[in-house]
């Protein structure tokens, strides 16, 4: 590639702005009914690009998880729009949601939610089947999952077999299977000790550098943020910052590499 | 997936599948064994009239079935002969009587005579010596699944039938009676000399129609050449009447059906309930399976083979057990008959009873909240 063309795509890459996988505008959600009525968010908007791990953080009760449900069609706002892959929600019936889903969502779960009595690779099959994965190619395309999150050896154990962090690797691997737009984390280290926790926040920060997605995870957890490409900031139902890793700033991948190059120096 | 998820789901809790399969299995046999009596008892109530040579049936008048049946007179059946479109007319003797045992005490009978010779009503699956015995004196027949109830062992060994001495000459296998009271053949006089009835009384003709003869009009012909005291049905008729009688108007048949209607219900019940806990059980599972974007019919559709594995792990187990009540009944009084009909139906009704089972359980389903897998 000679330097003036590789100038030429850097300048198009400038000018053109950045796909956006999942966009949301003035998420007003309540919850609850007459006096009991609660508004959990009050006119969030955010969007999710590919390629970057963003961190949704914020206190208990903030409505990170209401947030997470509307961002995955689990709920419907109240009032606000959202369009995911360029598929607005707006509208849907709780089947066309479900659909929207199945085409370009993946959920990780804080409790792994896997399902006891099938076998990791099973569990993955599961999600593939859902999406209409079926047959041979399913099970070569659960094992590459697998094999991803660096679980080749263990595909035919059981979850209670496996330890939380082999568990929500397994979570990982289903909720990249079928290859979906965005994924969802809801606290993915909130049930598991530190060394686990930074392997899985380490797994996700590596499957958001796919340009083909975008990634989010609630998470109050502090040792997540050098994972972060962007920081959201929710407080009573409302976005009240937003921050960015900037150029020249390690994240946590590179402060070990460093390290570990200057020790073998 | 569908499957193995369902497989998995009714599997991994092994004691709620037990009492699911005992749940079906209970059902199963009961109904099997209601149904089987069902149709033990109607092939009993129409096996004389279906093996008689008969056309039209001559009787009296309100006959509701064979063995209860009035005299008529003997001249009927000349009256029948001698109507156009008829080929032959055969005199049968059908009455209660007395059987002294020669061990002691009695039992009730019920007698039937005809004449070999004239066709109409032989004995049938001889399976020792043969209707030609009944020409011997004082011949009869039995069946012998009642050699007990009759105070007898063998052919050969004689009883006392009203004043009379009998022998037994023959014996047939599952020639049986609803009322179980005991078949005894033998010829037209004899039972007349056994039941104390006049000669010039029988209790039906068999009317056996000319090739090509319109079975309506002869009947007509013939009832109105006949007293009001008799009357003239088409076997299918008589077959009707004398099921309805038996198994209706006795409430012996509602009993049977009302088993299998009560079996159906308590299995539908069983199996709805441990279904239903079970998919209780897996909520949060099926919630995840939600949020993983699943259609309600994907959901429905493990629940439903859930409920299908149950039917045929629980038809298998309850065909089993019927089939071998089937077998030990074969030689009583009241057998009960497994046809290809019946069990076909078990199976269809045992499907439809999970599906309906699974009604509850799909309900539930469908009214979960896909949030519930945030909930920590």
């Amino acid at each position: 590639m000679t330097a003036a063309v590789a100038e030429a795509e850097h300048e198009v890459d400038q000018a053109s702005p950045a796909p956006v996988f999942l966009e949301a505008r003035d998420i007003v959600k309540e919850l609850g009914h007459g006096a009991g009525k609660v508004r959990a968010l009050k006119g969030v908007s955010l969007t999710l690009n590919p390629g970057e791990l963003t961190l949704l953080m914020g206190p208990s009760g903030s409505g990170k998880t209401t947030l997470l449900s509307i961002m995955g069609c689990i709920l419907s706002p109240t009032s606000g729009s959202l369009s995911i892959a360029g598929d607005s929600t707006e509208g849907l019936s709780p089947e066309q949601l479900a659909a929207l889903r199945r085409r370009h969502v993946g959920f990780i779960f804080q409790s792994y939610n896997l399902f006891p009595t099938l076998s990791a690779e099973e569990n993955v099959r599961l999600a593939l089947d859902v999406r209409g994965g079926r047959g041979s190619q399913a099970v070569v395309d659960a094992q590459r999952a697998l094999y991803q999150v660096g679980l080749r050896h263990r595909l035919k154990s059981y979850p209670g077999n496996l330890s939380g962090g082999e568990q929500q690797r397994v979570a990982v691997a289903r909720a990249l299977a079928g290859s979906p737009s965005v994924i969802l984390a809801d606290e993915p280290t909130a049930a598991l000790d530190s060394e686990n926790g930074l392997a899985v926040m380490g797994l996700l920060s590596q499957i958001a550098k796919d340009k083909s997605r975008a990634v989010l995870a609630v998470t109050h957890d502090p040792r997540t943020v050098p994972f972060a490409d962007r920081i959201l900031r929710i407080e009573d139902g409302l976005i009240v910052g937003e921050e960015r890793r900037t150029e020249g700033v390690e994240t946590v991948h590179e402060l070990s590499r460093n390290r570990k190059r200057k020790a073998n120096a | 997936m569908t499957l193995t998820l369902a497989f998995r789901n009714l599997f991994h809790d092994r004691v709620r599948l037990a009492v699911t399969l005992i749940g079906i299995l209970f059902s199963i046999v009961l109904v099997a064994v209601q149904l089987g009596l069902y149709l033990g008892a109607r092939s009993m109530i129409i096996a004389t009239i279906d093996r008689a040579d008969g056309d039209l049936w001559v009787m009296a008048y309100g006959t509701k079935n064979f063995e209860e049946a009035q005299p008529i007179r003997a001249r009927d059946r000349y009256v029948a002969l001698s109507t156009p479109g008829v080929e032959r007319a055969i005199p049968l003797v059908t009455a209660f009587t007395d059987w002294r045992k020669p061990t002691g005490g009695s039992t009730l009978i019920v007698v039937v005579g005809a004449d070999p010779e004239n066709g109409g009503l032989a004995p049938w699956n001889m399976v020792e010596g043969d209707v030609s015995g009944l020409g011997v004196r004082d011949a009869v027949i039995v069946d012998k699944t009642y050699l007990a109830e009759l105070g007898i062992k063998q052919v050969g060994d004689t009883a006392q039938v009203g004043a009379s001495r009998i022998r037994v000459t023959g014996l047939t296998e599952g020639i049986r009676s609803f009322t179980v009271t005991p078949f005894v053949f033998t010829t037209l006089n004899r039972a007349r000399q056994l039941i104390d009835m006049p000669a010039d009384n029988i209790t039906y003709v068999l009317v056996k129609l000319s090739p090509g003869a319109d079975i309506e009009k002869v009947r007509t012909d013939l009832r109105s050449r006949l007293s009001a005291d008799s009357e003239v049905l088409t076997r299918a008729e008589f077959r009707q009447r004398s099921l309805n009688h038996w198994l209706f108007a006795t409430g012996a048949g509602v009993a049977l059906l009302g088993g299998a209607a009560l079996g159906l219900i308590v299995g539908t019940v069983i199996v709805a309930q441990t279904l239903y806990s079970s998919t209780k059980d897996h909520l949060p599972e099926f919630a995840t399976l939600r949020a993983l974007g699943s259609s309600s019919g994907y959901i429905n559709k493990v629940i439903l083979a859930q409920a299908g594995l149950s039917a045929l792990l629980g038809y298998a187990l309850g065909m089993a057990i019927a089939l071998t009540i089937v077998y030990l009944s074969e030689h009583t009084a009241l057998p009960i008959i497994m046809s290809p009909g019946l069990a076909a139906l078990l199976l269809g009704l045992t499907v439809a009873m999970c599906s309906i089972s699974a009604l509850a359980a799909i309900n539930k389903v469908m009214r979960i909240d896909p949030a519930m897998v945030f909930s920590k």
